[in-house]
């Protein structure tokens, strides 16, 4: 379980995060719904360890990530799918996937993944040859995914998959999240689309400036008044 | 269709290349005993070097601003402490004196004379071999040292930075109280070159004054070239495509920036031995920036981010300045005879024009991304496409 207490982040003068409490229990789908602004992606790269907190905890089943090298965390078994994807274009599909798993040595293991991802992506089985940067949206939205599943995270954190894709791929990137969360990996999901977000997750907060405002089932905060009114436009 | 996903043949196409680098090296090796420095086509050979020397400067430098994504320009100094290094360390005591006739020689060894007399003429060889490496180690270790602040910077800014350490390189080589180990602005001289180097069997001398500068360059750009396709050159790749995305799968960049900076500078420092050796003189004066840009010109043309693009490049760029558009210096090209507009310099005028017709028609460059290898790979899919 990751759990995330009091947790208080700074950019340059800003306050992006104050007292955030999150927690995020072993093998379900957790969302994290919010603004543009509301710190959101902030939250999930301090996670990551690519931003430095200036207080609080974040613990993965009882080990403190604060101060903890990323490479260290990504061996605890958290992997990062960043907003806008940032796939490595100018390399193949297959080298993206490689890099994946670039802290991994059983070569084995790592070929035998790679068949995994291209089962639960048959479009880049396909494409395994070509430059990143040649594929659609949607496409290098599912490498980015598959990226970060190479490195056999227990944990896996998406910032926005859903970001400037047609509705219909959108769709399928959903039921792919769900796919990956059956086969026993734990997912906390950031989303603008609450809608599709709160439909798939098991476990639903609502940031807003910096602080948890709402949290509750997926189902809960679906039907709730407010989230509504500011997230579901009815 | 698993299959698919995995290199045809990968093991005999490395074999087949692996005999193709052999029957080059040897026909270098023969042309080196055919060809006399008297003869017409000794050009040739002289391409064949000093192109040998900018192909692995081109390619180390390559690894860096290709593959990596840093810019830098500091390619001319690492090269002048190469150069220096390896001078230094094969001038015969014999000649010590007269080479710095103006100061007391600080440093009084030479690898060649060490190991020659302990083992005789292999001992020779093998001491050219040692100051090679200790100049690649040397700019290295000053690369190292550089490194640690300056790579912190991005683009633009560690262009300039690198650039500017370039300068000052050279500017400390040439300091007057540096005299007794660097000659200061005097050049230096007499060291082991290899217009003297030759192979003994028995009575016949083999040359091997363009087979040895090949082979170094073929040597290290080999290194180069499996460093790039291991985990740490996708790694290198991963970096200059997205840095933030590089980080978060767990890519330490600092210190993978510093590894592609110091083996960068260890083979820009052999390749400045290689110069020092071909040309037979090393001066400071020699290593201006200007150099590094006309390195980095080979770069561009071949292919950034293509291995064998920048040895295209190189070959082409040294061949073209040094043998086929001489005509246009000296008054006759071509057959026509115009010693009026063939005259000094306009050479360079061509040379320029071809430039820009090169980059406007090959926007990558020659090889774009591509290797020498992708073309024959390309094609046979494209074969067993229309078979099937």
């Amino acid at each position: 379980m990751l759990e995330v207490k009091d947790l208080h982040v700074s950019y340059g003068g800003i306050r992006a995060l104050r007292g955030v409490n999150l927690e995020v229990p072993d093998s379900k789908i957790v969302t994290l719904i919010g603004a543009n602004g509301a710190g959101k992606s902030t939250l999930l790269r301090t996670i990551s360890g690519l931003v430095k907190a200036e207080s609080g905890s974040v613990t993965y089943n009882g080990k403190e990530l604060i101060g903890m090298p990323i490479n260290k965390i990504l061996e605890q078994g958290i992997a990062m799918v960043p907003e806008g994807r940032r796939v490595f274009t100018n390399l193949t599909v297959q080298e993206n996937l490689k890099i994946g798993a670039y802290l991994r040595k059983d070569k084995a293991g790592i070929q035998k993944d790679i068949e995994w991802v291209y089962e639960l992506f048959p479009r880049l089985q396909e494409r395994s040859w070509q430059m990143a940067g040649t594929l659609s949206g949607g496409e290098q939205q599912m490498l980015a995914v598959g990226r970060a599943l190479m490195s056999r995270p227990k944990l896996m954190m998406m910032d926005e998959p859903s970001l400037g894709l047609a509705p219909l791929v959108v769709k399928g990137i959903f039921e792919i999240i769900r796919e990956i969360n059956r086969q026993g990996v734990t997912v906390l999901l950031i989303e603008q689309n609450a809608n599709m977000a709160l439909k798939t997750a098991d476990l639903a907060y609502v940031l807003e400036t910096g602080e948890i405002t709402l949290h509750g089932t997926g189902a809960e905060l679906l039907s709730n008044e407010a989230v509504k009114r500011a997230y579901l436009g009815e | 269709m698993k299959k698919q996903n995995e290199l045809p043949n990968s093991k005999q196409s490395s074999w087949v290349s692996f005999l193709l680098v052999l029957a080059f090296l040897a026909l270098v090796f023969y042309l080196d005993q055919i060809i006399k420095p008297t003869n017409k086509m000794y050009m040739l050979m002289t391409v064949l070097q000093k192109g040998s020397v900018y192909a692995l400067a081109a390619v180390s430098m390559n690894l860096l601003n290709g593959y990596t994504g840093l810019f830098s320009l500091g390619h001319a100094g690492f090269m002048l402490i190469g150069a220096y290094t390896y001078a230094i360390f094969t001038i015969p005591s014999s000649a010590r004196d007269t080479v710095y006739q103006y100061f007391d020689a600080a440093i009084r060894f030479s690898f060649p004379e060490a190991f020659s007399n302990v083992m005789g003429p292999a001992g020779t060889a093998l001491g050219v071999l040692v100051a090679v490496i200790l100049a690649g180690l040397l700019a290295a270790f000053f690369a190292y040292l550089i490194g640690l602040p300056v790579l912190r910077l991005k683009s633009d800014y560690l262009a300039i930075a690198t650039l500017g350490f370039a300068e000052i390189i050279r500017a400390v080589f040439q300091w007057q109280k540096l005299g007794p180990i660097t000659n200061g602005s005097n050049l230096l001289k007499s060291f082991a070159r290899t217009s003297k180097f030759k192979l003994e069997v028995g009575d016949t001398k083999l040359v091997l004054s363009t087979f040895v500068p090949v082979l170094i360059a073929t040597v290290s750009i080999i290194i180069i070239v499996k460093l790039v396709n291991s985990t740490y050159g996708r790694a290198f790749k991963a970096i200059r495509d997205d840095e933030v995305a590089a980080e978060a799968m767990g890519i330490n960049l600092a210190r993978h920036k510093m590894i592609s900076f110091t083996v960068s500078s260890f083979f820009a420092g052999v390749s400045g031995a290689m110069m020092a050796m071909v040309l037979s003189i090393a001066q400071a004066s020699n290593f201006k920036s200007a150099m590094t840009y006309e390195i980095l010109l080979m770069v561009v043309l071949g292919g950034i981010g293509s291995t064998s693009g920048s040895v295209i490049g190189s070959f082409l760029f040294v061949a073209a300045s040094e043998w086929w558009l001489r005509g246009l210096d000296s008054g006759t090209f071509l057959g026509i005879n115009a010693p009026g507009v063939f005259r000094n310099g306009f050479r360079l005028v061509v040379f320029s024009i071809i430039i820009m017709i090169v980059v406007l028609f090959f926007r990558k460059g020659i090889m774009g991304e591509r290797e020498i290898s992708d073309l024959f790979r390309s094609r046979k899919k494209k074969a067993k496409g229309a078979a099937q």
